[in-house]
């Protein structure tokens, strides 16, 4: 990960690159619901954003959570209700949604910030199945059922959001926004410091860092961008249902950095798109489903160890050397 | 210029209302969207899909000169799961009817989506009365049976029969609550009492801390608001706690002839229960059960006998308007009489509910069974108009109140 004594004209190089390689994933998602299922392409959104904050933690705090459907799910919870039942305009059952979330965060955050590893992972799984039984009992949430028919509305009191291409890119802008929140903070000091915490943190308190505190903030920030995933998702399939705040979608976001590759940019949304294309595409296997993603998932770990778009990177990476350095 | 386009669209919006007066896509696409590996696969699952593929056999394979197509899918009782295929089917497949959908949970959700796309839903395996109450759909027709007819049924008879004291082991789901919610209204017209209730979460492996708080009720009868693998693991573990014998007894409100073939006639014996159909009824209904059990291997369901009816009825309405829009089909369906196998002189009500008959049924001991599925006995029949909400006490907007 020490890359940053790269001589300048890489940097400039790879920052084009970088730039070339946005515009043209931003071009795709603007016309690729003319040719792919656009509520498909929401629901991998949705994913890709969710699995990116999840990353965050994970990929770079080196904090393997393993409760975040807590978040996702009971921010989907919240802004259906407050949608449905309050009759809040769009915009604002989400940003309630997200702020349920966010303090649901601090309070996992500040419970769990003090375990490392394993003990980390099951922190947050037994407080996220504390939720999870929380959503079946309340009568708010409505059992098995749901929270059905939430109105979709309209944002900002003008944008209809009943219409599927209306809807998708305003889908499309809520990922961009949460992904550029996440690129902004990987990319800044704290970013950095958070890097130096995951790589030895007895060092980085050495040096003077409060490590709890950035590990709380990033958990924080964490949260609330699952949170904003999971209102979005609840807005776009007008339901919010068990299955965003069972363990197995915590589990499924593990799965999607996983094959995308833990600790890159683009790793999460790589994986959520895979992911959710089985899911997608695979459903007429049944309970087959599980069985051939753990294949895949296997297969990815033997041969893929940094994911897809770690693999990538690291071809490229050596490629870029090999240039750099001709005749050796 | 302006005059040009305007032409243009006009005769493209001409095109469009015809388009609509025929076959979409040029071919009927039936979905049935079912439980395939769950606790309601067996009562109604891959059997409704055989059922589908009959009845679409049945009718000659085509409909109004353009071919039926069947596909089929597994909702695993997730309302999500559920409402994300109805709507690629209906936006992407170009499905124009989605069938069956037992869980109520998920049959709100489609309706909803129908609802809004106008496909038809016809629905077999559910049993929230909301669908025709509430949630009612001007293209949703609730064909088989629902919780108000199996509260009027089983409840009414269990009550006029002594048993005035009821404690509730309730699904935590639509169904469970309109069951219980319907049940309870049966019992209090009746002039009994309802002691309690537990909710217990869909597909539950172990039921011992709800019926312990039946027990402690001493309620004469504890009834069941659940149904399939649920009903079945309830009575077998009521069984294992010596309810029935301490002179409480068990009513499964919602008991099908696949569950008393997996608890057997030992412990079934004696459920009174109520159902729309008995494949040991008249030479007709068995002659349909043979066939269908020639291809699944097992007996059918009321669930699965539903869907072949509507189905069928849903065909005959598209070669009748010769259209597969969804309202005009609903409306022609709603405006024809209901005659098969299972159905005599059924009408669609305008809420969208089939009215027809109900019977009420006992499971045999095992000494009065004479072979293989002889397991019930006919006790009495509950007349269509009984076993329907009045129209009177109706919450559907579509229901005109005069």
């Amino acid at each position: 990960m020490v890359t940053t004594v790269a001589p300048v004209a890489t940097v400039g190089r790879r920052s084009r690159a970088g730039l070339v390689l946005t515009i043209v994933l931003v071009a795709l998602a603007l016309i690729a619901p003319l040719l792919v299922y656009p509520v498909f392409l929401m629901k991998a959104l949705c994913f890709a954003l969710f699995a990116c904050a999840f990353n965050l933690v994970a990929g770079y705090g080196g904090l393997l959570s393993f409760g975040h459907a807590a978040f996702f799910g009971s921010a989907g919870y919240v802004t259906a209700h407050a949608a449905k039942v309050w009759g809040f305009p769009t915009e604002l059952a989400i940003v309630v949604g997200v702020l349920a979330g966010t303090v649901l965060g601090v309070v996992f955050g500040w419970i769990a910030i003090r375990r490392q590893g394993i003990y980390f992972a099951m922190v947050t799984l037994a407080l996220s199945q504390m939720i999870y039984f929380y959503a079946l009992q309340v009568p708010f949430t409505h059992g098995e059922d749901g929270i059905q028919a939430v109105p979709r509305g309209h944002l900002f009191g003008f944008i209809d959001l009943n219409q599927t291409m209306t809807m998708y890119y305003v889908v499309l802008a809520i990922f961009l926004i949460g992904f550029a929140i996440i690129f902004r903070t990987i990319h800044s000091p704290f970013g950095q410091v958070l890097k130096a915490i995951r790589e030895n943190e007895p060092r980085a308190i050495s040096l003077g860092y409060r490590t709890e505190r950035y590990k709380l903030v990033a958990f924080i920030l964490s949260a609330a961008l699952s949170s904003l995933a999971g209102s979005t998702k609840s807005i776009v399939f007008q339901l919010a249902s068990l299955t965003d705040v069972h363990w197995s979608t915590s589990g499924e976001v593990v799965l999607m950095s996983l094959i995308g590759g833990l600790g890159t940019v683009l790793g999460p949304v790589v994986g959520a798109v895979v992911l959710t294309t089985m899911e997608n595409y695979l459903a007429q296997f049944g309970s087959w489903v599980t069985v051939i993603q753990g294949v895949i998932f296997v297969l990815c770990v033997l041969t893929l160890r940094s994911g897809i778009v770690g693999a990538i990177e690291d071809v490229l990476r050596r490629r870029s050397r090999r240039k750099a350095a001709p005749g050796v | 210029m302006t005059k040009r386009i305007l032409g243009l669209a006009a005769a493209s919006m001409l095109t469009i209302g015809t388009a609509q007066a025929q076959i979409s896509d040029d071919v009927v696409k039936i979905g049935v969207l079912s439980d395939m590996s769950g606790l309601y696969s067996d009562l109604a699952g891959q059997g409704s899909v055989i059922a589908a593929q009959m009845a679409v056999k049945d009718f000659g394979g085509t409909v109004a000169g353009k071919p039926i197509q069947i596909v089929s899918a597994d909702h695993l009782n997730k309302a999500d799961v559920g409402s994300a295929i109805a709507r690629q089917w209906i936006d992407q497949d170009k499905v124009d009817a989605i069938v069956d959908v037992p869980t109520s949970s998920v049959a709100l959700a489609v309706q909803d989506i129908t609802k809004e796309r106008g496909k038809v839903f016809l629905i077999s395996g559910a049993g929230s009365s909301d669908l025709t109450n509430k949630a009612c759909s001007p293209t949703g027709v609730h064909w088989t049976y629902d919780t108000y007819a199996l509260a009027q049924g089983t409840g009414g008879a269990l009550v006029a029969q002594g048993g005035n004291s009821w404690f509730f082991i309730t699904a935590d789901y639509a169904f469970g609550h309109s069951l219980e919610n319907d049940a309870t209204a049966v019992i209090k017209s009746f002039g009994g009492k309802v002691l309690g209730s537990a909710n217990v979460p869909l597909n539950t492996a172990d039921f011992s801390s709800y019926l312990l708080q039946a027990q402690t009720s001493k309620a004469k009868i504890i009834g069941l608001a659940n149904a399939g693998g649920d009903t079945i693991n309830s009575i077998k573990q009521a069984a294992e706690f010596g309810i029935t014998s301490g002179g409480q007894s068990l009513a499964g409100l919602l008991v099908f002839i696949s569950d008393v073939h997996s608890l057997g006639l030992k412990v079934a014996q004696g459920l009174v229960l109520t159902e729309s159909f008995y494949w040991d009824q008249t030479d007709e209904t068995r002659a349909w059960a043979k066939r269908f059990s020639a291809e699944a291997k097992k007996v059918p369901t009321m669930v699965q006998a539903g869907v072949y009816g509507a189905v069928t009825h849903y065909l005959k309405a598209i070669d009748a308007a010769k259209t597969d829009d969804g309202k005009t089909v609903v409306a022609r369906m709603k405006e024809t009489p209901i005659n098969d196998f299972m159905t005599k002189n059924g009408k669609i009500r305008e809420d969208g509910r089939v009215i027809r008959d109900m019977y009420l049924f006992q499971v045999k001991a095992p000494g009065e069974s004479k072979g293989e599925y002889d397991y019930y006995k006919q006790l009495a029949v509950i007349p269509g108009d009984v076993a329907a909400r009045p129209l009177s006490a109706s919450e559907c907007p579509l229901v005109k109140k005069g």
